[in-house]
């Protein structure tokens, strides 16, 4: 119980705890997917885990955008600023994410390509208006949250006629990500992830509504119950699947009513459906292609579709040897089984997008595991599982 | 870059579809084109340079409670 003592409402984290622990069947386990990087971030900052039964386990989601854009795409916005001599503006996590060839974006700027971080796709607008001579680039990564804002961007761009605006699209899906982990073959043929429920992004769900969940759920027959950042509302959501998994009922409920509705919001939805459409399949890192799972611009905007004006191709590259991203991304591994974790792979020196963004799993384990003092949790995890 | 910060609306431009929102006493221009109702003291979560929903006040505090506490610093994330 050490880590309560940093909850705002230690009492009622207790009381959560303490009702989790009761309710929570001992003669089973209960796998929890927090598909979100946010809910990754919480549950290692507040130790959430260590308040759990040993039976109940959090599994960590590929919910990190950082963590799941494949090499091949970061190789592409290197070579749109090296090739093309564009400027590559891009948020600020991107920059130190590997590369082929232990090449980053922020190695390349060190090499003299213009790569610049920015808060917002609006300050990469800006830079365009202001250096008109130059080809200015935005490489675009994210959920649901972000996605809209470059819709926005698309948009205004086209209307004020910015023709040195353009975007690299990377923009993903949560609900065909969350569908694909279920037909891994680790969950579906050789049963070394169980996941028994789901913890639904928070912000994300704001924007999409909880409606899309809805079809999951039935099909897969796993709960998921949309949760808020706080650690609170991960414990609160964390016993409603419970709740639920007792009950063998398999719903979309929604512990972030404060936010989430079951429509979203529709504006926002209407500007991403205007200016964006589905790509066929995309690659995610750890889940290999996945159908209709990411967003490509439209016809109509396609002036202003970096993919487009560059003429950049796809390819594929291999992850780093013995990085266990891909494994982890599915839940599959923890990031202490890999190798390199914590000697040759940390925050400073990443060699997989894991370790980078602090929503990464193997970020996670690294800045607060260390506080750990029951283990890492690792071993309970192979505990409740044989 | 999944943090989202709320803020309070001080003033707004519906021609430009932005909003002036204040943090902590750091002003920022963002934009509202994702909301269609807002009115001036209002709060909103902040991402990425849009406001993304409207935020109760109570939540709004509550939010930013909890993003201090999680020892990351609000402004920084601003004005980056
Ligand atoms: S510790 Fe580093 S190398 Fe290992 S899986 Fe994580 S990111 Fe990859």
């Amino acid at each position: 119980m050490k880590f309560v003592d940093e909850f705002r409402n230690g009492d009622l984290a207790k009381r959560l705890a303490a009702s989790i622990t009761r309710e929570a069947d001992t003669g089973r386990a209960y796998h929890v997917m927090e598909f979100c990087g946010g809910h990754t971030h919480a549950i290692f900052r507040y130790g959430v885990q260590d308040l759990m039964p040993a039976n109940v386990q959090f599994v960590h989601g590929p919910g990190c955008p950082v963590c799941v854009l494949p090499i091949g795409r970061i190789d592409n916005a290197i070579e749109l600023a090296e090739r093309h001599g564009a400027t590559v503006c891009t948020y600020g996590d991107m920059m130190r994410v590997p590369a082929s060839e232990r090449r980053s974006l922020i190695k390349a700027k060190a090499a003299g390509a213009d790569i610049r971080m920015v808060y917002s796709i609006r300050d990469a607008m800006r830079i365009a208006r202001e250096e008109p001579q130059r080809e200015v680039v935005f490489f675009a990564i994210g959920f649901e949250t972000t996605t809209p804002p470059t819709a926005v961007a698309v948009r205004d761009a086209q209307a004020e006629g910015l023709r040195n605006f353009s975007v690299f699209c990377n923009h993903v899906l949560t609900p065909p990500a969350i569908q694909s982990i279920m037909q891994t073959p680790d969950v579906r043929e050789h049963g070394t992830v169980a996941i028994d429920g789901f913890l639904g992004p928070a912000h994300v769900s704001a924007v999409i509504g909880s409606r899309p969940y809805e079809p999951f759920a039935a099909e897969y027959k796993r709960p998921v119950v949309i949760a808020g950042f706080e650690p609170l509302d991960v414990m609160q959501a964390t016993l409603m699947v419970i709740r639920q998994l007792n009950e063998q009922r398999h719903e979309v409920e929604n512990e972030y009513v404060r936010v989430v509705t079951r429509e979203g919001n529709l504006k926002a939805q209407a500007l991403v459906a205007e200016v964006f459409e589905l790509r066929e399949s995309f690659e995610w890192r750890g889940l290999g292609e996945v159908p209709s799972s990411a967003l490509r611009i439209k016809d109509a905007y396609s002036e202003f579709d970096a993919e487009k004006r560059f003429a950049l191709g796809t390819r594929k590259v291999r992850d780093a040897k013995s990085c266990e991203c891909p494994s982890i991304l599915r839940g599959a591994k923890k990031p202490t089984d890999c190798k390199l974790f914590g000697t040759v792979c940390t925050p400073e020196s990443p060699i997989g997008s894991c370790m980078v963004s602090s929503e990464g799993a193997c970020a996670a384990y690294w800045t607060y595991g260390r506080f750990r003092q029951s283990g890492d949790g690792t071993q309970r995890h192979k505990e409740a599982a044989a | 870059m999944c943090l989202a910060l709320p803020a309070e609306v001080v003033s707004i431009d519906r021609a430009n579809e932005t909003a002036v929102v204040t943090l902590g006493g750091v002003k920022k221009e963002i934009s509202v084109a994702l909301l269609n109702e807002l009115e001036v003291g209002d709060f909103v979560l902040v991402h990425v340079g849009f406001a993304l929903h409207k935020l109760s006040p109570d939540e709004a505090a509550r939010t930013l409670r909890m993003i201090e506490e999680a020892g990351e610093d609000p402004l920084e994330e601003l004005s980056a």
